[in-house]
């Protein structure tokens, strides 16, 4: 009566889909139908007829074969020579190997838990499938299966040319392959099922209106985690065999495992004995059974905790924000600048320390610095042997470092800036902003922190390492170049491969595009060195036979530096200016 | 004012907007009428300058807004259909944002912003953060929005959604109050009451075609077999009385 009839054909679209089944038993959608959707979504995004869609796919194609040829290169020849040496050569490699599997497994897990948190508590998909006649082992299943995919496809990429390595190298047979597939799945399924349980149990723990501070805690148990493992590996000790009183003392270190408990040694050891030609079962047993054994404790976590935690996780606490004095202060700081970069700058720097996702990185940022800096003091730069060459070397070394991290932390935070402004396009789209303030304040919000970091990291490592009034120059010319490169860089990448529907910031570097702005960025920070290398050894040959530098070389040199990191920061902004203009949304 | 001429907008090979024509003069209320998918959101968004049009011209107050986007933009104010809008700002923040995007800041911009919140009743929730809003309530929020810069424009795809009666009866009077003092608005809705009763005309489009458009009662002139009500005129337009038998669907 309230409906007039003829507005009723609207209702039949959800009375049929969400009605009972013909043959009147309970309806019961398989684990393949639950992920189906996302299947669907991937599959109509690389159909999306977009132009030039397979040239992209050409040049990520190139650059990925030889992103893969360089780690297998890389690998080949130091396993090579390990191979060269006696006795403790085997002990090596396998040792290498543990080294680069704990760091795969540390990584698996710590994006376990953050892929974990968006697809079991926060995606969209699952108010339907949480309302929906969906069975709980079902529902484990296929977001177990999505978050491990997820967060592991930039691991197995890694894995691929660094097993291919071992496998040519020691000559590991056509079942070779298979073996490494029968190890490296339950490794891969062994931190999802925990960083899962990890995410699941602190959603649970927390009280509900700080369910979203939880990525800080992570940030924080990551933080101590990287510490840990650091103090169990000491790789220092590797590095310096003279620090043993024998070879006999560094071969029983070597022997010894590092870790006897963690499946990245069960691992080692499996694929280190195979490529010995024998096969040891029990390293494959116990990885297997560990992971059978861990989904089903998963599984019945997940039915005992789930729907509390899940519930919890729909509250956001409603907080208070005034204006204070920060604000106020803030205000005041950028008013010269105008209203609209004004308003820019302060809404980019609300939304960054307003949004737990985001600023907990920044713990995990400090560790990362910490450790760098440390690991720099105790660089063993003052013993016999250390020629005037060598104490040069190690700040050009230094820099690549810093520039590495400097890339790491623009992928975290600049990188994704385009990108979370999917939602609101629409409102900048339809005012009168020009789309380059857009850029200019993402751009400048990013690189001056970014800036004041790299020149300290810079500054306070080359003071310890006591640099010459030279290289200290060169370096900080260098990262302050480098640090806007990277910033350019991170924004054009971020620009032309954005993740408008992402509901994670934090997932948003691991993204493909993120992986090319970090073969970008490294790529620059390769070219800077290079270019540079030829004119620093020049001056300090120079300066150690007294004699004058050869100029050209060095103007030579340092300008193509100069116009690579200049490149790098300005045409990357304006591709992404073309682009955002571009976007329809 | 706004003025469209022959606008066309396809995705692909489908036509989505075929070749309107339609003027919409300064100090009238305009209701964009259509069923689902009839290309409604994609007119509204390419008046509004997020969409390209494939061919065509977009003229608000005059101005070409391909040929000059921000002298356009700053005479226009725009709400679409779904409320997305910063989680992490409170309202207040986000109205000073959005005058600050259009250049505009100052006592007055502070003063208008009180009052248009007090309006909605918002002002107890100035300083939360948007994330802890209702649907509706962010929806006030950004009808707020498109107001704080007084733009002689304002285009709005479905503002009824989630409104409670008493925020749909203050958006009646706010709409009518402000194409009185001689602005523009161009509405879309579902609602066929809200349109009849607060539009001065009423363009009706399906398939991306403008089916009918006029005043009511140009409307009801033109409608054959003397439909006096604008849902029998807009059902017989666009062909939605061949609707199923009910009997049949339940059925199935
Ligand atoms: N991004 C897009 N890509 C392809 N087709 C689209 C896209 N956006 C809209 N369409 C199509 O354009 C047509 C018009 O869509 P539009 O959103 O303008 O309809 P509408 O009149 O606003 O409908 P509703 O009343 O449901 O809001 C639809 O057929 C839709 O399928
Ligand atoms: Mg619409």
């Amino acid at each position: 009566m309230s409906s007039t009839p003829d507005f009723v054909p609207g209702v039949s679209g959800p009375v049929a889909s969400g009605g009972e089944r013909a043959d009147g038993g309970l309806p019961d959608p398989s684990l393949l139908h639950l992920l189906g959707p996302k299947w669907l979504t991937a599959r109509a995004r690389s159909l999306d007829d977009e132009r030039g869609r397979t040239a992209r796919w050409i040049v990520l194609g190139f650059f990925g074969l030889i992103f893969w040829a360089f780690i297998f290169g890389m690998l080949f020849r130091l396993l090579k020579y390990f191979k060269g040496v006696q006795e403790i050569g085997p002990f090596l490699s396998g040792k290498l190997l543990g080294l680069m599997l704990i760091g795969f497994f540390s990584i698996l897990l710590l994006s376990n838990v953050i892929t974990a948190l968006s697809s079991f508590f926060l995606a969209k998909d699952l108010d339907m499938l949480v309302a929906g006649p969906v069975d709980w082992l079902k529902l484990y299943g296929a977001k177990l299966l999505e978050t491990m995919l997820h967060s592991s496809w930039m691991v197995v990429l890694l894995a691929i040319p660094m097993f291919s390595a071992y496998g040519v190298v020691y000559h590991g047979g056509w079942y070779y392959p298979l073996a490494v597939l029968f190890v490296f799945l339950p490794f891969l399924a062994i931190p999802a099922v925990i960083g899962s349980a990890i995410t699941l149990l602190l959603v649970n723990i927390f009280p509900a209106q700080r369910t979203r501070d939880i990525l800080s805690v992570i940030a924080v148990l990551t933080a101590g985690g990287i510490v840990l493992l650091f103090r169990i590996v000491r790789p220092e000790r590797l590095a310096r065999p003279e620090g043993f009183r024998s070879l006999v003392d560094f071969v029983t270190v070597l022997r010894t495992p590092t870790s006897p408990f963690m499946p990245s040694e069960w691992a080692q050891r499996a694929i280190m004995a195979w490529l010995d030609g024998r096969i040891e079962p029990l390293p494959f047993y116990l990885l297997g059974t560990t992971a059978l054994a861990a989904v089903v404790l998963g599984a019945l976590l997940h039915r005992a905790l789930y729907d509390k935690g899940f519930s919890k996780a729909q509250e956001s606490g409603g907080r208070q924000a005034r204006t204070g004095v920060m604000g106020r202060a803030l205000h005041r700081l950028f008013s010269p600048l105008g209203v609209l970069r004004r308003e820019l700058i302060l809404k980019e720097l609300r939304l960054f320390f307003r949004d737990t996702t985001q600023w907990s990185q920044l713990i995990l940022l400090a560790v990362l610095v910490v450790v760098y800096v440390f690991n720099i003091k105790y660089l063993p730069l003052k013993g016999e042997g250390m020629t005037f060459f060598l104490v040069n070397i190690v700040p050009f070394l230094n820099l690549v470092l810093a520039g590495f991290v400097l890339a790491s932390i623009a992928a975290r935070f600049i990188f994704p800036g385009v990108s979370l402004e999917g939602r609101t396009l629409w409102l900048l789209r339809s005012s009168p902003m020009p789309v380059k303030e857009l850029l200019w304040a993402k751009f400048w919000v990013g690189t001056v922190p970014l800036l004041v970091l790299a020149l300290g990291i810079i500054g306070v490592t080359n003071y310890l390492l006591q640099v010459t009034a030279f290289m200290m120059a060169v370096s900080i010319l260098s990262i302050t170049l480098m640090t806007f490169a990277m910033a350019g860089l991170a924004i054009g990448f971020g620009t032309l491969y954005p993740q408008f529907e992402t509901e994670n910031a934090a997932q948003i570097p691991t993204s493909f595009g993120g992986l090319l702005f970090m073969m970008a960025a490294v790529a620059v920070i390769g070219g800077v060195v290079i270019l540079e290398a030829r004119p620093v050894y020049t001056y300090l040959s120079a300066r150690a036979y007294g004699m004058k530098p050869d100029l050209f070389e060095m103007v030579v040199g340092f300008g193509l530096a100069l116009l690579l990191c200049i490149t790098a920061t300005i045409v990357p902004i304006r591709i992404a200016l073309t682009r955002l203009e571009a976007v329809e949304r | 004012m706004i003025r469209l001429t022959g606008l066309t907008k396809r995705y692909g090979s489908f036509t989505a907007v075929d070749r309107i024509d339609l003027e919409v003069p300064q100090g009238e209320l305009f209701g964009f009428l259509g069923p689902n998918g009839a290309g409604k959101t994609t007119t509204l968004r390419m008046i509004a300058g997020i969409l390209r049009p494939t061919a065509g011209k977009v003229e608000i107050a005059g101005i070409d807004i391909a040929k000059d986007p921000v002298a356009a933009k700053t005479k226009l104010g725009f709400i679409p259909d779904r409320p997305f809008i910063y989680e992490k700002l409170t309202g207040a923040e986000f109205l000073r944002f959005v005058a600050g995007l259009y250049d505009q800041e100052g006592p007055q911009i502070e003063h208008r912003a009180r009052e248009l919140l007090a309006l909605f009743d918002l002002e107890e929730w100035r300083d939360e953060l948007v994330e802890s809003y209702s649907h509706g309530m962010r929806q006030k929020l950004i009808i707020s929005s498109a107001f704080i810069h007084r733009p002689a424009v304002i285009v709005v795809d479905e503002p009824h959604v989630g409104l409670d009666p008493k925020a749909m009866r203050i958006l009646k009077d706010l709409f009518r109050e402000y194409v009185r003092r001689g602005h523009t608005i161009m509405m879309s809705t579902h609602t066929l009451e809200i349109a009849e009763g607060m539009c001065d005309r009423i363009g009706i489009i399906q398939g991306g075609h403008m089916r009918a458009c006029g005043t009511m009662d140009e409307l009801r002139a033109n409608a054959t077999g003397g439909d006096t009500g604008l849902e029998q005129i807009f059902l017989r337009l666009t062909g939605e009385n061949a609707a199923r038998e009910m009997v049949d669907v339940l059925d199935a």
